[in-house]
């Protein structure tokens, strides 16, 4: 009887040492989470719809960037002090640097991040190109910012990115200023 | 020009870049190149080379020099990784229309570090860099863009083996005439050089006898796979950060003709995950402007080019290779 307690003592702490890997794996995720959402990261790379108190986010695509379907007219000319401008969604952006798409944050192989490693991701929040070393990443997204974020909180958000369920959704290239923006003069008579 | 050269200074010695434990020098004239209070004499030490290969830098002119520590070795029983004691150093010097810049790295106790070094317009002095980079401007016109260290590592760091130039394929004695802006008056260090002023140990006796070459029997394709080796393969290789692209260009010396059967399944009439323009397939047998890597290679649109560091203008020598190599493709059975 005496040793009882030592016994459940020894199970209990067997218990927790086999659930440390998976339990450290969750609060990773979960801390991905937390920061993907306190970070704004929905903002962009979330379609937005409309619902009865405003736009919300669709969550059937969450994070799957600007939706492929989904037909972009030129962009507006703008004067004076405006710079940029967004569609409903708020996937698609339009600026000084063209029209941007917001990327597909899913684990879809073909179209999301499904081929990228965590070290492509760190590397990219660090150097602002593409998998660190591929193309300039466009405006809006903050990556200097995000950056500054440390490699633990980094790693954080793409393990809770590898979570979401894969969308295959190709996001459109991105377009130069000259193609981007429509013509402020009128169309001449046909 | 001095508040230039202050403000260079001072993001030296303020860089974060500097992980070795004595900081970057100042000037170029300190970092061992040069015979000490002899101008810009090469010091004796001081070894230039040339490999067959080059990386493509807009038509700059280039020489490279090497460095090992006295009586050190290169660590050479992996042909496709040699291993380089430490305090060598690597220097590459830039002239289009004037000298811009002298790169070096340098191998430290804790690896390897990057520096660049800026000649002002006269010519008289070189002033290492802020490890953002910097851009100066270019004779013809435009400017030229001198990378940070992140860009250094970028290139440098996308496979196992940093040092680009200075390999076993590189310094061959068996020179790919084929090979695009192939130097015809440069000094040329061989292997066998090497081996004679016991600069190297451990070279496989195969490489002793037989010089390193791709091995492929088509003279377009060992251009091409050469060119793509050291312009793509640093990046897109098996070994890397982009491993997961599943593109190698990567020719490895210890693999022969599987290496070359590698690059070629990897890239024939497979799908690129990003399409250019209309094309979608990384290479189409006879079809050059259906190939994506070949419209990349001709773009200089920064959301397309590739690479997409060090580069402003494509290759044309390097397109006409590789035009001619994809369409050869299409004469030929894929393995």
């Amino acid at each position: 009887m005496t040793h009882k307690p030592m016994l459940i003592a020894v199970l209990s702490m067997s218990s927790l040492a086999l659930a440390a890997p998976g339990a450290s794996q969750s609060a990773q995720v979960k801390r991905g989470e937390y920061l993907v959402s306190f970070g704004g990261c929905h903002d962009c790379h979330t379609p937005k719809k409309m619902g009865p108190q405003g736009p919300e986010l669709d969550t059937t695509r969450l994070l799957a960037g600007h939706p492929e379907e989904m037909p972009v007219t030129p962009a507006p000319t703008l004067q004076g002090p405006w710079m940029a401008a967004t569609v409903g969604t708020m996937t698609a952006w339009s600026g000084p640097w063209g029209i941007s798409y917001t990327a597909n944050l899913t684990p879809d192989r073909e179209t999301g991040l499904g081929a990228w490693s965590e070290q492509n991701f760190v590397d990219t929040m660090r150097t602002g190109r593409h998998m660190g070393r591929g193309r300039p990443i466009l405006p809006p997204m903050p990556w200097q910012m995000v950056g500054k974020l440390t490699d633990q909180d980094l790693k954080a958000v793409f393990a809770y990115l590898r979570t979401l369920p894969a969308v295959k959704n190709r996001v459109p290239q991105p377009l130069p200023p000259a193609a981007s923006t429509a013509s402020a003069e009128p169309a001449p008579p046909k | 020009m001095a508040r230039f050269l202050a403000f260079l200074l001072t993001s030296a010695v303020l860089a974060p870049a500097a992980r070795a434990a004595s900081p970057l020098p100042v000037h170029l004239r300190d970092t061992g190149l040069y015979a000490p209070g002899r101008g810009e004499e090469i010091a004796t030490d001081v070894l230039p080379f040339t490999p067959q290969y080059a990386l493509w830098s807009d038509g700059a002119e280039k020489r490279r020099w090497i460095r090992l520590p006295r009586g050190t070795q290169i660590d050479a029983r992996d042909p496709d990784r040699w291993v380089f004691p430490v305090g060598t150093r690597l220097w590459k010097e830039f002239t289009l229309g004037r000298r811009l810049e002298t790169r070096m790295l340098e191998r430290t106790r804790d690896g390897w570090r990057f520096a660049a070094y800026v000649w002002t317009e006269d010519g008289s002095d070189a002033v290492l860099a802020p490890p953002t980079g910097v851009s100066v401007p270019i004779p013809s016109g435009g400017r030229w863009a001198i990378p940070g260290t992140g860009d250094c590592r970028a290139c440098h760091e996308g496979q196992p083996n940093p040092v680009l130039g200075f390999t076993a394929l590189q310094l061959s004695s068996d020179r790919d005439p084929g090979a695009p802006h192939a130097p015809t008056a440069h000094a040329e260090v061989h292997l066998e050089d090497l081996l004679q002023r016991g600069l190297l140990r451990g070279l496989p006796s195969s490489l002793r006898s037989t010089p390193p070459r791709i091995a492929t029997d088509s003279a377009d394709e060992r251009a091409a796979l050469g060119y793509l080796n050291v312009n793509c393969g640093i990046c897109h290789n098996r070994h890397g950060p982009l491993a997961g692209i599943g593109l190698d260009l990567l020719q490895n010396l210890s693999e022969g003709q599987a290496s070359v059967e590698r690059t070629q399944a990897s890239a024939v009439a497979v799908r690129a995950l990003r399409p250019v323009g209309g094309a979608e397939v990384r290479l189409v047998p006879g079809q050059p402007e259906h190939s994506v890597l070949f419209r990349r290679m001709g773009a200089r649109d920064p959301l397309d080019q590739m690479p997409p560091l060090g580069t402003q203008r494509p290759d044309p020598e390097a397109l006409a290779l590789v035009e001619r190599w994809i369409h050869s493709l299409s004469n030929r059975r894929t393995p």
